[in-house]
C-alpha cells in the first residue's frame, strides 16, 4: 500500500479498517543469495539498497528480537555531517543527501527535521579549531556557519552566557543537520525492503557461521539452519561476539552509552545544542520532551543500563550550559550498547573470510550514518569492493596506521 | 554499581577510572613482530561474561585494580591489586599497570 494523502483520507472515511502491515513477518527460506545479521537501522538499509541499487532480492534479515528494538529505538535521533577528516567528510555528507531525499524514496514520514545543529564553543582556542572544521566543510561544499556569541544569543537565548568557567563564545552551526524520527527509519526501511521482496526474519538469533573452504555457506540460527552464499554482520554492540564465531577478533570494545527524556514542555529549543565544555547535546521531541545525553559510561558493557554517576556527569554538564533545565523532571532514561572502535570511526569492509563482509564500529555515532552505512554496505557486499565514500573504512587500518581519529584520542575506546 | 577497593572498601564506581581488558601483555618491544604490536594495541576479546580489567581509584587510594565483572550484569565477583596480579604471573601486566 502507498502512502499519501489520499491513502490518509480515505481511510479516515473508512474507519481505518484496511490498513495493512507495514512488511512482511517472514519465515526463514532454506537459502538466500545474501543474509543480513541484524535488523536494525543500518541492517535494514543495507537490505533495502541490496535490492534497490543492486537487483538483489533474495535477501533475507535476521534479527534476534523484533526491529527496532536495538540501537536504531534507543539513540537521541541526531544527524549531521559536520565531520572534519578526509575519511569521513564525503561519507556522511552522503549519509546528510540521502536524509533529504529519504521520505520521498522509501514512500515513509520520517519526520526528517533539518532544525539545525549548533556546537558551542568556550575558549578562543576552542573557536579556532570550530573554525577550520568549518572550514574542512565548507570546502567540501557542506554548509557551516561560524557564530559569534550574538549569532548564538538570537538561536538560544536563555542559556548561561557568562558562566563564569565555560562562557559562551560563540558557536559553529550546521542549518542542515536536525534530527530524524529514529523509529520511523527502522519501520520504513523494512517496509520499502520487504515490498521488493527482502526476508524480514524477527526472533531469529545467529548462534554460528559456517565456513567451507575459507568461505562462508551459511549461518546457524535459532531457527535452523539458512543457507547463504554472502553474509553482512551488522550488530553494532554485538559484533566481536559475531566475529568470535569465526575466530576473529576486532579493533572493537563494547560500551553502555545512556540517552534521556524529561517531562514534556512547550517549545523551549527549536535546534540541537551541544555542550563544548563538556559532553552534553539537547533537542525537543515533537511530544515536548527534551531528549539528551552525553559521555558513554567508560567500562565494557552488555547490559543496556548504566550507572548513576554518568547519569550526575550529564546533569551537571546540562546545568552548566543551561541552568533552567533544573526545573524540569527526569522523565525516563535507557542505555544501549555501542561498538566503540579503537580510533571512533566505523568499519565497512570485507573480511579475510570469502563472503562474509563488516559493518561495524559506530561507535555512538550510527544513527546519523544509517542511509549512507547501509547504501555503502551494499555496495561493498554487492560489488565485493568498498564504496569510494567508505573506501577509508578499512578493517586493516589499525595495522597499516591509517586510522581515522577525530578526536585524536588514540586507542582507547572509552574516551573516543 | 559499586567496587570493593580491597584498601579503601566497597567505593561508588565514579570514584575509579576505566583502562579496559587486563588480558593484553605487551610484547618486548625490540622483539615484537609489527603484527603482535598491534594486536596487542588494536585487538580485543570483547566477552560478554565474566571478564578480568584495570580500574584505577583515582578518587581514593590512587590503587590500580584488577576487577573480576561481568559485562552483562555489572556484577563485580572479585577484586585484586594490580600490583598482586603482576607479581604472580611475575611480568608487567599492561602498559600503565606497571605504575601501581
Amino acid at each position: 500500500m502507498r502512502y499519501s494523502l489520499f491513502s490518509v483520507l480515505g481511510q479516515a472515511l473508512r474507519g481505518q479498517r484496511d490498513w495493512t502491515p507495514q512488511w512482511r513477518d517472514a519465515a526463514p527460506k532454506a537459502e538466500y543469495d545474501v543474509i543480513i545479521v541484524g535488523g536494525g537501522g543500518h541492517g535494514l538499509a543495507t537490505a533495502y539498497y541490496l535490492a534497490k541499487e543492486h537487483g538483489l532480492t533474495n535477501v533475507a534479515v535476521l534479527e534476534k528480537s523484533h526491529i527496532g528494538s536495538g540501537n536504531v529505538g534507543r539513540n537521541t535521533t541526531i544527524v549531521r555531517s559536520n565531520y572534519g577528516l578526509p575519511g569521513n567528510i564525503p561519507f556522511y555528507e552522503h549519509s546528510m543527501k540521502l536524509w533529504e531525499g529519504l521520505e520521498q524514496d522509501i514512500n515513509y514520514n520520517a519526520m526528517v527535521s533539518q532544525r539545525g545543529v549548533l556546537n558551542l564553543y568556550h575558549t578562543d582556542a576552542q573557536r579556532d579549531a570550530y573554525a577550520r572544521r568549518g572550514n574542512a566543510m565548507r570546502m567540501a561544499g557542506i554548509d557551516s556557519e561560524l557564530l559569534d556569541r550574538e549569532g548564538v544569543r538570537a538561536m538560544v537565548p536563555f542559556i548561561d552566557f557568562d558562566n563564569a568557567r565555560f562562557p559562551v563564545k560563540g558557536g559553529l552551526l550546521q542549518r542542515r543537520g536536525g534530527t530524524v524520527r529514529h523509529d520511523a527509519v527502522a519501520w520504513g526501511y523494512a517496509r520499502a525492503a520487504s515490498d521488493r521482496g527482502v526476508d524480514i526474519v524477527q526472533n531469529c538469533a545467529v548462534t554460528g557461521i559456517r565456513r567451507e573452504n575459507g568461505r562462508v555457506t551459511g549461518v546457524e540460527t535459532s531457527r535452523g539452519f539458512i543457507g547463504a552464499k554472502k553474509v553482512g554482520l551488522s550488530v553494532a554492540g554485538s559484533s566481536s561476539l559475531l566475529a568470535s564465531m569465526v575466530d576473529m577478533r576486532l579493533p572493537i570494545e563494547s560500551h553502555v552509552l545512556q540517552a534521556f527524556v524529561s517531562e514534556g514542555v512547550k517549545p523551549l529549543i527549536d535546534c540541537v545544542m551541544t555542550f563544548g565544555a563538556g559532553h552534553f547535546y539537547v533537542s525537543q521531541s515533537d511530544k515536548g520532551g527534551l531528549v539528551f545525553g552525553g559521555d558513554i559510561d567508560g567500562y565494557n558493557s552488555y547490559a543496556q543500563r548504566g550507572n548513576l554517576h554518568t547519569i550526575e556527569d550529564v546533569m551537571e554538564g546540562g546545568m552548566a550550559l543551561w541552568p533552567g533545565l533544573g526545573r524540569l523532571r527526569l522523565l525516563r532514561h535507557w542505555g544501549g550498547i555501542m561498538d566503540m572502535s579503537m580510533d571512533g570511526s566505523p568499519i565497512i569492509d570485507r573480511t579475510d573470510i570469502g563472503g562474509l563482509y563488516l559493518n561495524a564500529g559506530w561507535c555512538y555515532g550510527g544513527f546519523k550514518a544509517t542511509p549512507a552505512a547501509g547504501f555503502c554496505f551494499a555496495h561493498t557486499i554487492a560489488r565485493d569492493e568498498p564504496h569510494p565514500d567508505s573506501a577509508a573504512f578499512r578493517l586493516d587500518r589499525f595495522a597499516t596506521g591509517h586510522v581515522i581519529d577525530e578526536k585524536g584520542m588514540g586507542a582507547q575506546p572509552n574516551l573516543h | 554499581m559499586r567496587i570493593r577497593c580491597p584498601y579503601c572498601g566497597e567505593r561508588d564506581n565514579g570514584e575509579f577510572s576505566y583502562l579496559g581488558d587486563a588480558a593484553p601483555v605487551r610484547p618486548d618491544g625490540m622483539e615484537a613482530s609489527p603484527q603482535a604490536m598491534h594486536d596487542y594495541v588494536y585487538l580485543r576479546d570483547n566477552r560478554a561474561g565474566e571478564i578480568r580489567e584495570l580500574w584505577y581509584h583515582g578518587a581514593g587510594c590512587r590503587a590500580w585494580l584488577v576487577v573480576t565483572r561481568d559485562t552483562r550484569t555489572h556484577t563485580v565477583a572479585d577484586v585484586q591489586p594490580a600490583r598482586d596480579v603482576a607479581k604472580a604471573r611475575a611480568v608487567t601486566p599492561a602498559g600503565s599497570a606497571s605504575h601501581a
